[in-house]
């Protein structure tokens, strides 16, 4: 089998290093608000870098050809910092994050540098993005897109019938991630919700092509993408861990929408060092 | 109208590679069938899933294209409410929801399928137009404007099939966001819009036998509201009457009384609507109407 990896290649350790820097940059952000989405921030990191840093094609002018589209809108702080690392958002626009002069709120607002669609209620992302996948098809423009659902937002019917519509209109240029964080508000779904699972045979069923992987795993989730067989439209379902990165935080409800006080910001910036060694 | 809507699309969609439409398991009648073998790319139906519908409109306008949703009005505009809402008028798309069967036209299918307050749903969200054309000469040029404008979301309340043409005579021409007249009088003003016009007509018809003048004020579209063309009728004539196929609250009577009393209007106004209730009734689209009280005599009968 020839080895397509180096000409495909995507750098891991690079990625590692940038996902700790915008793990404190939200951490550093966290102090300016009352509350913020930070675990489902830190949940779905990994997988929003690879998506801008490993799959999304670069355009001539400097636009790229492919859509990102963050489905599960509360999670947008891990867009926001990799926006303003690629130079689409400014300092200046996260110093202003959720205050009355600012254009960042905590959900996606279409219209603002970088964001292709305004998000925010679950179960809208997934039609939308079926939308734009079939018109980039559609109008030969060639363009990819790239979501990102929650997998709260699952359990939304409304996620269903676009997942039928996905295999249905033939949107092999579409892939979602799920991150499967196995919590919602309240509570672990595995224990809230038994039937929800197993996730790969329903979509599997609805006609999907599908892979599973570890989502803080960059190079994993880059190769299940890079090796799909592309007839289907494609579905990542990522395991994660809520709020990964901060001992305290992960898998404890209550970091859905909270920011750290000064000697949790402290611990969870001792934290992010040690990880970095 | 549905088929003059079928057609007229049909027509943008052989001229404009960009108009889609995008249906709910409704079956395509007319030249909705040619526009569906012709562009079958550009024709896509979701089958019984009207959140994805609009959706999936939504993602093709932030591509770009200038789609339609199409299905009946309570199923394209209440059960994927939040869709609309967050998806084409948050977002501010030039997608068109189309609606058919607006108010009780759906005579015998039963409350399930009467759409009595939609003006009142979809004129309650910012960046939402309406446009309700009373017969089928201005469903297509509604069809046309929504086919070519960029302004944003348009809710298009059509009826079904068979409706009368009634502006072929009419004095001025359909124009988006402007009250027409399709006849001008002196003394009477009826205001009226979707396919309960007919009402205004027989209304106009009998006035006018008892020797009154009687103009008829098409108010087309809804929102945004033709304003200076309210205010204008009020102040010409000493006695206006709104007719509308539409719950009390939310529609064109409270608005049009509104301006009335901003204005200091000295007129005499008698508003006629559906009422506030589901009429559990069968019959003819005019047997609902007259369930609801909607009775050319008894309108008659009210205002003389
Ligand atoms: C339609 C809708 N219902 C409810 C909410 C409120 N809400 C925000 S996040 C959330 C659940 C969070 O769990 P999940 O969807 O799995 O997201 P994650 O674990 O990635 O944070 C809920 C119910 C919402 N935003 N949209
Ligand atoms: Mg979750």
């Amino acid at each position: 089998m020839a080895d397509t990896r180096r000409e495909n290649f995507f750098d891991v350790a690079a990625a590692r290093r940038r996902c700790l820097g915008y793990r404190r940059r939200i951490l550093d952000i966290s102090q300016t608000v009352s509350a913020l989405h930070i675990a489902p921030a830190f949940s779905c990191l990994e997988t929003v870098d690879l998506i801008y840093h490993g799959l999304m094609r670069k355009g001539a002018n400097g636009k790229s050809p492919d859509t990102f589209l963050m489905s599960k809108g509360h999670g947008c702080m891990a867009q926001y910092v990799i926006l303003e690392s690629r130079g689409v958002l400014t300092a200046d626009d996260l110093a202003r994050y959720c205050k009355p002069n600012g254009q960042l709120g905590a959900h996606p607002d279409y219209g603002v540098p970088g964001i292709e669609a305004s998000t925010g209620s679950l179960g809208h992302g997934l039609s939308m993005s079926v939308g734009m996948a079939y018109a980039e098809k559609a109008r030969g423009t060639g363009g990819l897109v790239y979501a990102v659902l929650s997998d709260g937002e699952v359990q939304e019917g409304s996620t269903w019938e676009a997942f039928m519509m996905g295999s249905t209109f033939g949107v092999n240029n579409l892939v979602a991630f799920i991150d499967n964080n196995d919590f919602q508000s309240l509570g672990r779904t595995s224990e809230t919700h038994p039937s929800f699972y197993p996730l790969a045979d329903k979509f599997r069923a609805f006609g999907w092509e599908v892979a599973e992987g570890n989502g803080h795993d960059a190079g994993a989730l880059f190769e299940a993408v890079a090796g799909r067989a592309g007839k289907k439209p494609m579905v990542v379902i990522c395991k994660t861990v809520k709020g990964r990165g901060v001992s305290y935080m992960e898998n404890v409800p209550i970091w859905h929408y909270r920011a750290p006080n000064k000697d949790e910001y402290s611990k969870a910036c001792e934290e992010l060092k040690e990880v970095a060694s | 109208m549905r088929n003059k809507f079928a057609d007229t699309l049909y027509e943008l969609g052989r001229a404009d590679k960009d108009i889609f439409i995008v249906v709910a398991d409704i079956s395509p009648a007319g030249s909705m069938e040619k526009f569906r073998k012709e562009f079958p790319e550009r024709f896509l139906n979701v089958g019984v899933a009207e959140q994805s519908m609009i959706g999936i409109c939504a993602g093709l306008a932030l591509k770009g294209c200038q789609p339609f949703a199409y299905t009946i009005a309570t199923f394209s505009l209440y059960r994927p409410f939040e869709f609309v809402r967050d998806d084409l008028c948050y977002q501010n798309l030039p997608v068109t929801v189309v609606g058919i069967g607006g108010g009780v036209v759906y005579s015998t299918l039963g409350g399930t399928h009467h759409c009595q307050e939609d003006m009142a749903i979809a004129g309650a969200i910012p960046n939402m137009s309406i446009i309700a054309p009373c017969d089928p000469n201005e469903t297509r040029e509604a069809t046309i404007h929504c086919g070519s404008q960029k302004r944003g979301p348009i809710y298009l309340r059509l009826g079904k099939a068979g409706e009368p043409d009634l502006t072929k005579d009419a004095p001025d021409r359909w124009e988006f966001g402007k009250a027409r007249y399709l006849r001008r009088g002196r003394d009477v003003c009826i205001m009226s819009y979707g396919i309960i016009m007919k009402k205004a007509f027989e209304l106009a018809e009998r006035l006018q036998l008892q020797g009154k003048s009687v103009s008829i004020l098409n108010v087309h579209t809804l929102k945004p509201l033709d304003q200076a063309g309210i205010q204008a009728a009020l102040a010409a004539h000493p006695h206006v009457v709104v007719i509308e196929e539409h719950a009390p609250q939310g529609g064109l009577a409270p608005q049009v009384k509104q301006i009335a009393w901003d204005m200091q209007a000295r007129c005499k106004l008698n508003t006629f609507t559906l009422q506030d209730a589901f009429i559990h009734n069968y019959g003819s689209h005019d047997d609902l109407l007259a369930a609801h009280g909607l009775d050319t005599g008894k309108i008659y009968a009210a205002i003389a």
